[in-house]
């Protein structure tokens, strides 16, 4: 059995009954917190287990803030932006997509995995695929259980 | 110590339906630093905002939490609500639980709780914000407009009316765009150069407007009223100074090649202007098919002209220029009917575009203005048109609706009938719309007066049979198929946007849809601005649109403009990076980041002027507040005001290891 596996296990054996994940999302103003007050607006549904970080750009994300939310005691991280070639400060979500593309690696070698985090490109106009990412986030984070991995509580 | 006051909006049922509000008042009153917290049924009312500014004088509030809609909505109406009652501007955090909560979670409870959270966060930030101020930016009050059509051309005028300068850019020899090869113009069957030359003219003779034809914008940099923008003025090898436009020099020119004026259906001069009402009229040289320039030989205009002015080692100019205000008019191409086989355009010169089939009407055009056919010069008898060639076509073209072509079908159809007064037109729609003033009559006198056939129907194959077309098709009212023997088939080729749209879009930061179109700020508030500001859109660059369209967005973008340069200064955003001296290094790896060079390193010496060290400084004015260089930054010595790490943190903060 592997370590994951066995890690899933516990999560399922444990008393888990009742217990939801604690998300945060980090979303940039111009596309992907207007795609989320848009899933609003069309009254979507999705999970209640997210809270967001409005920053101006996913530039402005810095991947210690990750690593924060994680230590305090957050279960998975979000973070969107405009899609490439679409950012509103022409390419602040290029570095985005670099550093969180390394950094995302960096998680698994901390020993976090890579289902807790997510980042996503979300434009103005996409309320569903806002709904479904933090659907996806909830689930995927429901299946890896809580998050006990930096912190002791 | 922060004193926050919190206010939490029942949006009327929106939000009060599904959050507790009550609760998340009880909830924030205990949250560290809030000194008040209440509820209210519509807090962005009057008696709203004026609970409000009653709390802050009466509970002494430095800093304010409006638990309502998103920020994207009302975060400006608060703003200058706690501002009136004499606080900051920016002491004030809005939580967004209306958009983020009550509408997209059906459970109350749950929606309750994330809405404590939602504002338990705002608290935590709020009690960090500080005061900001903007600062008073110079605006250069001369726009630039991109593209020479009727639609740049009516923004230029505009502008210039008001009293401010214009350059007016346009790639071509000639300015009057699209609307220059039109012959005449639906509903009102105006003779379209009767209608624009004129305007041509106002825009050469307005002495606030400067015309740089056979120029193209290369590159921009700077923001809202100070952008510097390179443009390259292509070689003309004509002196402008000296030509007085007599038009001997194409007279005699001796290499013809085929006119993008005339689609391919007539020919022009290596010298040439595109067609003879030129603004200006000023001819240039195609050096990629003049005789000189190709072989070495030939300077026949050089020895005709008889003021001096053709010169063959004129090279491009580029020039740099500072503009307030851009407004991007740049048009729209055809899409090409080769893509669909079965119709034979490029195969059979009989079928032909509708844009040339409007040039073969025009008086300036290949025929003088008689209707000929392209293949043997006969005026035709039967003319099928076909609509939707490109357009509502996922498969093969787009799927918009290109939204003039119904009209001109209908225009062309009618003129048809006026030309040659045997013809008969056929019409291949797929439905009709004419949703304009006038429109639906038009169409209708079409059809009634003129005899034009409507068939509902998709036109499957066309076959030359001797000098025939032999249409195929169906007819979906009657439910049969139709075959109809045609001199001519017109196609209704759908617009679709410049080839190099994409590229002129990044250039002016301006978004995109996934066709090319450049994308406005908001759809029905904002039709005219994108979300660069100082950056505007007139005309067909947008979006299908006919000409009063056109010209009706192309006045409204000239009157943001106008409204920009009538204020004194500008005001810049406040939020934006600073540098922390101290600890800065000035590796300047902010500077490489930073996507407006808003960074430069600065030198810092003591006081006897002695060079300490470098660090990074910020243009204040250049900088847009993305906080990438923030994120960038190995030592945290760059910050983003409104945004600073402590800030963010204190949310994440707020909600630590809370159940």
């Amino acid at each position: 059995m592997t370590e994951q596996e066995e890690r899933t296990e516990q999560v399922e054996t444990k008393e888990n009954a009742g217990w939801e994940p604690k998300l945060i999302g980090f979303l940039c103003n111009w596309c992907s917190y207007a795609g989320a007050d848009l899933a609003g607006s069309s009254r979507l549904k999705y999970p209640p287990n997210m809270r967001v970080v409005r920053v101006p750009c996913s530039g402005r994300v810095n991947p210690q803030f990750v690593m924060k939310a994680f230590e305090r005691g957050f279960d998975g991280v979000l973070v969107a932006g405009c899609h490439p070639g679409d950012c509103h400060y022409s390419k602040g979500n290029y570095y985005t997509r670099r550093r969180l593309m390394l950094f995302k690696e960096f998680l698994e070698f901390m020993g976090i995995e890579p289902e807790r985090f997510k980042f996503d490109w979300v434009s103005a106009a996409e309320g569903q695929k806002f709904a479904e990412v933090v659907g996806e986030l909830t689930e995927s984070v429901k299946r890896a259980g809580p998050f006990e991995g930096v912190c002791k509580r | 110590m922060a004193r926050v006051g919190v206010f939490i909006c029942w949006c009327g049922s929106n939000i009060a339906k599904t959050v507790d509000v009550e609760k998340v008042a009880e909830a924030a009153a205990a949250l560290p630093g809030v000194a008040y917290s209440t509820n209210y049924k519509y807090m962005c009312s009057e008696p709203g905002q004026n609970l409000v500014k009653q709390a802050i004088a009466e509970h002494k509030l430095s800093s304010i939490v409006v638990a309502s809609c998103s920020p994207r909505l009302h975060e400006p109406t608060f703003r200058r609500c706690i501002s009136e009652a004499g606080l900051n501007p920016f002491m004030l955090e809005m939580a967004n639980i209306r958009e983020h909560c009550s509408w997209v979670h059906d459970d109350n409870d749950a929606a309750t709780k994330k809405a404590i959270d939602l504002v338990a966060m705002a608290v935590a930030k709020v009690a960090k914000n500080e005061p900001l101020s903007s600062q008073a930016i110079p605006i250069t009050k001369k726009a630039l407009v991109i593209g020479g059509g009727v639609s740049g051309i009516q923004t230029a005028l505009d502008i210039a009316d008001a009293g401010y300068k214009v350059t007016l850019v346009e790639r071509t020899p000639s300015i009057g765009g699209r609307m220059a090869q039109y012959d005449k113009t639906f509903p009102t069957l105006d003779c379209a150069a009767c209608i624009l030359t004129p305007k041509m003219v106002d825009a050469a003779s307005n002495p606030n407007i400067e015309i740089l034809s056979y120029s193209e914008v290369e590159n921009v940099s700077g923001f809202v009223g100070n952008f510097d923008v390179t443009i390259r003025k292509r070689a003309r090898s004509v002196d402008m100074s000296k030509c007085t436009g007599c038009g001997a020099c194409y007279e005699k020119c001796p290499k013809k090649v085929s006119s993008e004026f005339d689609c391919g259906l007539g020919q022009r001069k290596a010298i040439y202007v595109p067609f003879p009402q030129a603004v200006p009229n000023v001819p240039v040289i195609d050096r990629e098919v003049c005789r000189w320039f190709a072989e070495g030989k030939c300077k026949v205009c050089e020895k005709i002209c008889p003021t001096g002015a053709i010169d063959y080692s004129q090279e491009d100019e580029v020039i740099t220029e500072q503009f307030g205000a851009i407004v991007a008019a740049t048009g729209f191409d055809t899409w090409d009917p080769q893509e669909y086989g079965n119709l034979g355009y490029g195969k059979y010169p009989d079928v032909i575009t509708s844009l040339q089939f409007e040039r073969l009407f025009n008086a300036s055009g290949p025929t003088d203005g008689k209707l000929l056919r392209p293949s043997d010069n006969q005026p035709p008898k039967n003319v099928v048109f076909i609509s939707c060639i490109g357009s509502r076509d996922d498969e093969h073209g787009y799927p918009y609706c290109s939204k003039v072509c119904c009209m001109y079908n209908a225009k062309h159809a009618l003129l048809l009938k006026e030309k040659v007064s045997d013809a008969q037109a056929y019409v291949f729609y797929m439905d009709i719309r004419a949703n304009g003033k006038g429109y639906e009559e038009f169409v209708r006198r079409a059809m009634e007066k003129y005899g034009a056939v409507y068939l509902r129907g998709r036109v499957s194959r066309i076959i030359q049979e001797g000098d025939k077309l032999i249409v195929r098709g169906a007819d979906t009212l009657a439910g049969k198929p139709v075959e109809i023997e045609a001199d001519m088939v017109v196609l209704a080729a759908a617009m679709k946007p410049q080839p190099d749209a994409k590229e002129m879009a990044r250039k002016l930061g301006i978004s995109t849809d996934e066709y090319n179109w450049f994308s406005e700020a908001h759809p029905k508030l904002r039709p005219v601005e994108v979300l660069t500001a100082g950056v505007y859109l007139a005309g067909v660059c947008q979006y299908p649109k006919d000409i009063p369209d056109s010209v009706a967005q192309a006045s409204g973008a000239a009157s943001k403009v106008i409204g920009l340069f009538s204020k004194p200064n500008l005001e810049s955003e406040p939020t934006v990076a600073e540098v922390n001296e101290t600890t800065c290094a000035g590796c300047l790896l902010c500077k490489e980041i930073c996507p407006f060079s808003a960074i430069e390193p600065k030198l810092l010496t003591d006081r006897a002027g002695n060079p300490v060290k470098t660090v990074a400084s910020v243009n204040q004015g250049l900088c847009h507040g993305c906080g990438t260089c923030v994120a960038g930054c190995r030592s945290a010595s760059v910050q983003l005001k409104g945004f600073k790490d402590d800030q963010l943190l204190a949310e994440v903060d707020a909600l630590a290891f809370m159940e």
